[in-house]
């Protein structure tokens, strides 16, 4: 498959495998610091598990992203000597986890993505991209149904936690828009049948989102609202820089050491 | 071990003519490898001692998370941080399968998490010493994880049926997480450079004595070990466990073309083990009082995971007592 791409598409595509997988790396970073800190041991065991399933899928979609690339690097090297210009992760996934509402809140929006996304990935034309899709999608949909199940609890729960998980909700609510801003170069991959257009993953996404707060007892935000994009052009909100920082210490720090 | 004191609060161990005949009947099962279960009657002093060690047990597997924790968002590729976040997640399981073995004894989890966070009942010391290298992580599985298994191998023989099951299950994935540790620091040593080699030695140097403390005080200083051994919750003494886990290690630090911090140590042909140096013991007891270079940090960061998510757990109720009547009224 790969040899019949060409260069642009192929530029495109790597573009594309940083974006989810820089994603799936910042996503499990934050969730790694909640190791220790989470409010039920029960919790600790599925924030872990939920980190854990990210950063396979993150090797996974930079590991080809490499390959594609084809300068010698590896993944580790995308995920640990790439500076904040260079990462191509959305937005939402590198907020702060703030309380446990604002962490539910990210994990819900970015899984109901994940979830679609990964699912309309398993058709793409890309043998690899299939593949990656169709082992990850067995985890994420094991966290659509985690995350969806919290903001029931959290908005069909006590009034401060109803409060806490409809702030949560609406202060990240503006980051959720950036999922299906499409760059220039992904109408070729579309084109393609490698991803699928961001227009109908945006209806499903919605729909499932609509019907779970609702459920929820929540109020679900204007989906007109203005919307903060740029992390795929590796423009990032102040957050990243230093989340960067401290996971890419040690191959900063010993350049070209094995670990 | 990862109980490394624990209150028996029996002075002396009787003999079978001073027991009653419910006693005499428990203890003939102890002493033909019968196991206890939930439903069997037991002394209540054999009860209570269990608790204090599978609690003691549990808590230490949660507050062995955090100096973990600490460099797992500093990892320094994906495989080092896939491993040590499945190992941290494997040990947040051990603590949910060691308090539901302690809550067959009629023990309730929040209660002696409460008591934890009071500073009333204990963790393992070993816990208590801050992690500052990367190579830390390897020694901690390589030292710390290999400690605790030296024990809890032993303890898969424990006389409580529930207990002795859970370490089972907690051996096989403790076992994973000794050889993924030494294997760091061994990827350290033989492809490492030279900063990295001597992150490991002064890593082992920080950490040797405080795993070789994990065993808990000598026998002559164990009180309440006769009555342990006699209920056989242990199996082995403390200083055999430790002879055991030195005898063993001895090879595995030779193989990293590391030392250990002690002078005396050294084979001892005549007694076929290794000889050893004191163990500083007023520092033993200092941190098992809770002046431990990372003491009161750990309780405080477990008591505020609990506190702050205090909403959480209320939330979680209520939404399941609002599905439940829901369902009445369907």
């Amino acid at each position: 498959m790969t040899a019949q791409l060409n260069s642009a598409c192929r530029q495109a595509l790597v573009d594309y495998l940083l974006h989810l997988g820089d994603s799936d790396t910042v996503m499990s970073q934050r969730l790694c610091e909640w190791v220790g800190h989470a409010p039920a041991l029960e919790e600790e065991v599925a924030m872990a598990n939920v980190g854990l399933d990210l950063l396979g899928q993150a090797r996974s979609w930079l590991s080809y992203a490499a390959e594609l690339e084809d300068q010698g690097r590896d993944a580790d090297q995308l995920a640990f000597l790439r500076d904040e210009r260079e990462y191509r992760n959305l937005l939402i996934t590198e907020q702060a986890n703030g309380n446990f509402a604002d962490t539910m809140a990210r994990q819900f929006f970015f899984d109901a993505w994940h979830f679609h996304l990964l699912t309309a990935l398993c058709q793409s034309t890309d043998a690899q991209v299939q593949a990656i899709a169709r082992k990850g999608l067995k985890e994420v949909t094991y966290h659509l149904r985690r995350s969806t199940a919290w903001i029931k609890r959290l908005g069909d729960g006590t009034a401060v936690s109803h409060q806490k998980m409809q702030d949560a909700i609406d202060d990240i609510w503006t980051y959720t828009g950036e999922m299906f801003t499409a760059t220039s170069t992904d109408p070729l991959l579309v084109e393609a049948g490698i991803v699928p257009a961001s227009a109908p993953l945006q209806q499903q996404w919605l729909g499932y989102v609509q019907a779970t707060l609702q459920e929820a007892t929540l109020t679900c935000p204007d989906e007109n609202a203005y919307m903060q994009i740029g992390g795929r052009q590796g423009l990032h909100t102040e957050q990243l820089g230093y989340l960067l920082a401290e996971m890419q210490f040690l191959p900063r720090a010993y350049p070209g050491a094995t670990w | 071990m990862y109980a490394q004191l624990v209150e028996t609060g029996v002075k002396r161990v009787r003999n079978l003519d001073e027991m009653s005949p419910e006693e005499r009947h428990f203890q003939e099962k102890i002493d033909a490898e019968i196991k206890i279960e939930a439903k069997n009657w037991m002394p209540e002093a054999y009860r209570r001692t269990l608790i204090r060690q599978i609690s003691q047990h549990a808590h230490s597997e949660i507050v062995g998370m955090l100096p973990e924790k600490n460099w797992l968002t500093r990892a320094p590729s994906f495989k080092r941080k896939l491993q040590l976040l499945a190992k941290i997640q494997d040990e947040a399981g051990h603590g949910l399968y060691l308090y539901s073995a302690m809550e067959t004894l009629g023990a309730d989890r929040d209660e002696e998490v409460a008591k934890l966070h009071r500073g009333e009942v204990k963790y393992s010391s070993i816990f208590n010493y801050p992690t500052r290298s990367w190579a830390d992580m390897g020694t901690i599985g390589w030292l710390v994880d290999g400690a605790a298994i030296v024990n809890q191998v032993v303890l898969q023989r424990t006389s409580y049926g529930p207990y002795s099951r859970a370490m089972i299950r907690i051996c096989k994935e403790e076992s994973f997480h000794q050889r993924q540790g030494y294997e760091i620091l061994l990827t350290m040593m033989r492809e490492g450079n030279d900063e990295q080699k001597a992150m490991v030695q002064d890593s082992i140097n920080r950490f040797w004595w405080p795993a070789l403390m994990m065993f808990g005080p000598t026998d002559t200083d164990s009180p309440n070990s006769a009555q342990s051994m006699a209920w056989k919750i242990k199996r082995m003494s403390n200083d055999d466990l430790r002879q055991r886990f030195i005898d063993q290690t001895i090879p595995q630090l030779e193989l990293l073309g590391c030392t250990a911090p002690d002078p005396d140590l050294k084979w001892n042909e005549e007694r076929g083990h290794y000889d050893f140096g004191e163990i500083d013991w007023s520092e033993f007891y200092d941190v098992l009082k809770g002046n431990g270079p990372c003491n009161r940090e750990r309780l405080r960061t477990r008591r505020e995971a609990i506190d702050n998510g205090d909403w959480v757990r209320e939330a979680a109720t209520a939404y399941a007592s609002k599905q439940q009547q829901k369902q009445h009224a369907a």
